[in-house]
């Protein structure tokens, strides 16, 4: 699990970038998150052994970056964090999948290394394109369009609030860390009875603060349903977004295009 | 535990998928129908203090390395199973979204994994039925680890079933199963040991919140045993019987989709599929009647058979698809420079 | 006539564990009054502030707000008319943005989409924070955040505002720029505070509270020109009076 503390500014960075003003950002939220969740599905949708036909669908995350105006860098560093998980569970396919596949420039690429990349690359393709569509959108967005989309409104009020009290309370969390480390030596102090008593503490001030909370709610009229007053208009800019970008996927998964193009190459290299 | 995009195939993770949404869905109903609105801000909250508690991390006793609390436990206890099953989705829910822990579709595998056999079957089954209508200190500790340790061992075995039926990464399930059980067995019984300490915490600080909670959870109980348990099970059965089949199909989709458009490569797996069955089959054998293979005899069933017939590359294909590739790589730069001088220019 | 008056009498209240916060509270204020509440820790004034919009309803005495005796049944219409800001702003801006938790009340009540736009525009207008419209929470200053959770009330139209120990944590510039504005509201303010000198700026009528029960209710400037009195409450004399 990543640093929260760091990871924490993070989330304030995604919605700094959600704030942001480019014809990217105008869509219609439940356009991007339906183009997104297509895309990832054919991304995982191809076979093992595929790399090169994976590469063309690089240019969705590709393109509604740039467009957006979100940092490449900041993307990849995001990614290089994430990596390691795919990597330590990939990195077993080279040792145990020993078939050879692909003779290349005199070397034999097992298909053990095959594999490897494409889980490598289809783990960048779709880690890119939930970012990109935060960063586009913002994360309470994505809960609107995913209550229109059909999800259950309970869960989407849940996963607004939670996303709301997670600074809250992980501030209050490092605040008590760092007064145990302040007053703990090496590995005294730091044991699981004194983690039990912190924890328990928060706990309780946790349920505090909800019904605090809820108290504030109820004198604002709660009456047990969390309404946002926002609302969406389904344009052409919209349609064309989302027949197109399926269509291209669609396009992509049916023809391995960098096979088409490299044979059509071929024809024409003498 | 948590699972990666990348290891799980479209078969294993949309059937995942559909039995998390049917979960998520059956407790939103519950939750509006028999609770207050107060549970509202508590579960939001509740969802924040496991990300704060899991920052804290603490020194285990012999090892001197650090852990730290997972929560699926602890929720169940405080919030009942369905407030508790849709927290531990939303906690997850943003984990994968912005801390890149674990992929999207694997979201549906995750929930599953870490959310539903604490939530529906460690809870009820093991803490409620040990600590009864009044725990005593003993009681709680008991309840909290056994309960820990049957979750996460179901949640370890679930992560093994669904990599192993993907059959994208290959890893063996043997190789796999030894690996995950024992650690989460470990992990198990330090989560349990920490939930055992925060419960009775709560439990001499504040008792009303505890019982307060087993009230909720006997509430709802009775008919979560029905509809859920069934839902579940079918689920899983049906699921386990279609991803099998679809694996047997390595790519199922991509295999009908060549189909479709025509192309020669196509004979090759017809050919394969069943040499991969039969791959799949030994893999997966685990009963006792049946001898477990040793991993060496993995790598080998495929020569002959399945992996080296597709996809049918021969030097001709490949010699095209490196070069397909990387000229699809440079439009693809080529398409990035100039949107990019387009915004510069705009 | 009993137009927006607050009016308490012989209010009692003990906590589950026995802790009696309340011993027979009793008191009037009128329309446009703005009267401060103080008193030590444990005095009792947050109980008290709690009963004045129902979060607690009274179970000894009675407690009447305008024309509604304050009882489960009466709690909506209540809670139409008094306003009240916690202590905590972290604990009432739980919306995703500013704007959302402004219109979280007007919503409430069923107004249409136009008027609680016009609401929340107009509340964030008067505590000058259009500017934060859409900022999410986490992302404002103290200052900024008492200011929103203000508007999240103001958003309501309420005739009664209350306010729990509103200049706790801010800057001196914060501080000062939340007394120029609660100066210029013209609804009854009722404030619960240790801030003896917004007092003296702001509130006309003080009610010193102990242990419970009320040992001084009268003008702000004779009261806290009685030391004796202040000592008897733990309390010392404002700055400015020194």
């Amino acid at each position: 699990m990543p640093k929260i503390d760091t990871s924490l500014f993070e989330i304030g960075t995604l919605d700094r970038l959600a704030a942001g003003n480019t014809v990217v950002h105008a869509l219609d939220p439940r356009a991007k998150l339906v183009a997104t969740l297509a895309f990832i599905l054919t991304v995982v949708s191809f076979g093992r052994y595929e790399v090169a036909a994976l590469l063309p669908l690089l240019v969705f995350p590709l393109a509604l970056s740039i467009q957006a105006q979100i940092p490449g860098p900041y993307l990849l560093r995001k990614l290089l964090i994430a990596s390691p998980f795919a990597v330590m569970v990939g990195m077993f396919n080279p040792l145990l999948d020993q078939t050879v596949l692909l003779h290349v420039v005199g070397t034999n690429v097992t298909g053990g290394w095959v594999s490897f990349v494409a889980i490598l690359l289809r783990f960048a393709l779709t880690v890119t394109a939930a970012l990109v569509l935060i960063a586009t959108t913002g994360f309470a967005q994505v809960c609107m369009a995913l209550t229109r989309l059909g999800t259950p409104r309970i869960f989407a009020t849940q996963l607004l609030f939670l996303y709301r009290y997670i600074f809250v309370l992980t501030e209050e969390g490092l605040r008590m860390s760092r007064a145990r480390a302040l007053r703990s030596f090496g590995h005294r102090g730091t044991g699981l009875k004194i983690y039990g008593f912190m924890l328990g503490q928060l706990l309780l001030r946790t349920m505090d603060r909800a019904g605090r909370i809820h108290r504030a709610m109820l004198c604002r009229g709660f009456d047990g349903e969390v309404r946002l007053n926002r609302h969406l208009r389904w344009r052409r800019k919209d349609m064309l977004f989302v027949c197109g970008w399926l269509g291209f996927f669609a396009l992509a998964r049916v023809f391995n295009l960098p096979q088409e193009l490299g044979q059509m190459l071929l024809k024409v290299i003498p | 535990m948590h699972m990666a995009d990348a290891l799980i195939s479209p078969a294993v993770g949309g059937i995942m998928w559909a039995t998390t949404a049917g979960l998520i869905a059956h407790c939103s109903r519950k939750i509006s129908t028999t609770l207050e609105g107060s549970r509202v801000p508590l579960m939001g909250v509740l969802g924040a203090f496991i990300f704060a508690a899991q920052m804290i991390n603490f020194t285990i006793p012999a090892t001197g390395s650090s852990g730290h609390l997972g929560g699926g436990a602890i929720l169940a206890i405080l919030l009942g199973p369905h407030a508790a099953f849709l927290t531990i989705a939303s906690v997850l829910t943003i984990q994968s979204l912005f801390f890149a822990d674990g992929g999207i579709l694997a979201l549906g595998c995750n929930i599953f994994n870490l959310g539903f056999w604490p939530c529906f079957v460690a809870y009820p089954f093991i803490y409620k039925a040990i600590t009864g209508q009044n725990p005593s200190r003993g009681r709680i500790v008991t309840g909290a680890v056994l309960a820990s340790i049957a979750g996460l061992q179901l949640g370890a075995f679930s992560v093994v079933m669904e990599t192993v039926v993907s059959g994208i990464s290959e890893l063996p399930f043997e190789t796999f199963v030894m690996l995950m059980q024992p650690i989460h067995l470990a992990i198990g019984l330090v989560e349990g040991l920490v939930t055992a300490a925060v419960v009775t915490f709560v439990w001499k600080a504040r008792p009303e919140i505890l019982s307060m909670a087993r009230g909720v959870a006997v509430r709802t109980a009775p008919s979560f045993n029905g509809v859920v348990t069934g839902l579940a099970v079918a689920a899983l059965v049906t699921g386990g019987a279609l991803s099998w089949f679809a694996s047997a199909h390595p790519d199922g989709l991509e295999w009908s989709m060549a189909k479709v458009s025509g192309k020669e490569e196509l004979d090759a797996p017809a050919d394969g599929v069943h040499g991969m069955l039969a791959g799949i089959q030994e893999k997966t054998a685990f009963l006792p009647d049946y001898a477990f293979k040793a991993p060496e005899h993995e790598a080998a069933t495929p020569e002959g058979e399945a992996p080296a017939a597709w996809p049918a590359v021969d030097a001709g294909t490949s010699t095209a698809g490196i070069l397909g590739g990387a000229m699809t790589m440079l439009l693809a730069g080529a398409l990035g420079l100039f949107l990019k001088k387009r915004q510069h220019r705009a | 006539m009993s137009h927006h008056i607050v009016e308490v009498q012989d209010l009692r209240f003990a906590y589950p564990d026995g802790h009696e916060a309340l011993s027979g509270i009793s008191f009037r204020i009128h329309h446009g009054e703005s009267v401060a509440i103080v008193g030590a820790n444990g005095a009792g004034k947050s109980t008290l502030l709690l009963h004045l919009n129902g979060c607690l309803v009274p179970k000894q005495g009675m407690v009447r707000i305008g024309d509604f005796p304050l009882t489960e049944k009466t709690l909506p219409d209540v809670r139409r008319t008094v306003g009240m800001v916690f202590q905590d702003p972290d604990d009432q801006l739980f919306m995703p943005t500013v704007y959302d938790d402004v219109a979280f009340g007007p919503l409430n009540l069923g107004l249409p989409f136009d008027e609680v736009d016009a609401r929340v525009r107009s509340a964030l207008a008067t505590v000058g924070g259009e500017h934060l419209a859409k900022r999410p929470p986490y992302r404002l200053s103290g200052g900024e955040k008492r200011a929103v959770a203000i508007a999240t009330v103001l958003s309501m139209s309420p005739n009664i505002l209350v306010l729990d120990e509103p200049t706790s944590n801010l800057d001196p510039r914060a501080r000062r720029n939340l007394i120029t504005l609660l100066h210029g509201f013209e609804h009854t303010k009722i404030i619960a505070t240790h801030d003896l000198d917004m007092v003296m700026d702001l509130c006309d009528r003080t009610i010193v509270m102990h242990q419970g029960h009320i040992l001084a209710d009268g003008p702000t400037r004779e009261i806290f020109d009685d030391d004796r009195l202040l000592d008897e409450g733990h309390l010392e004399r404002p700055l400015s009076l020194r």
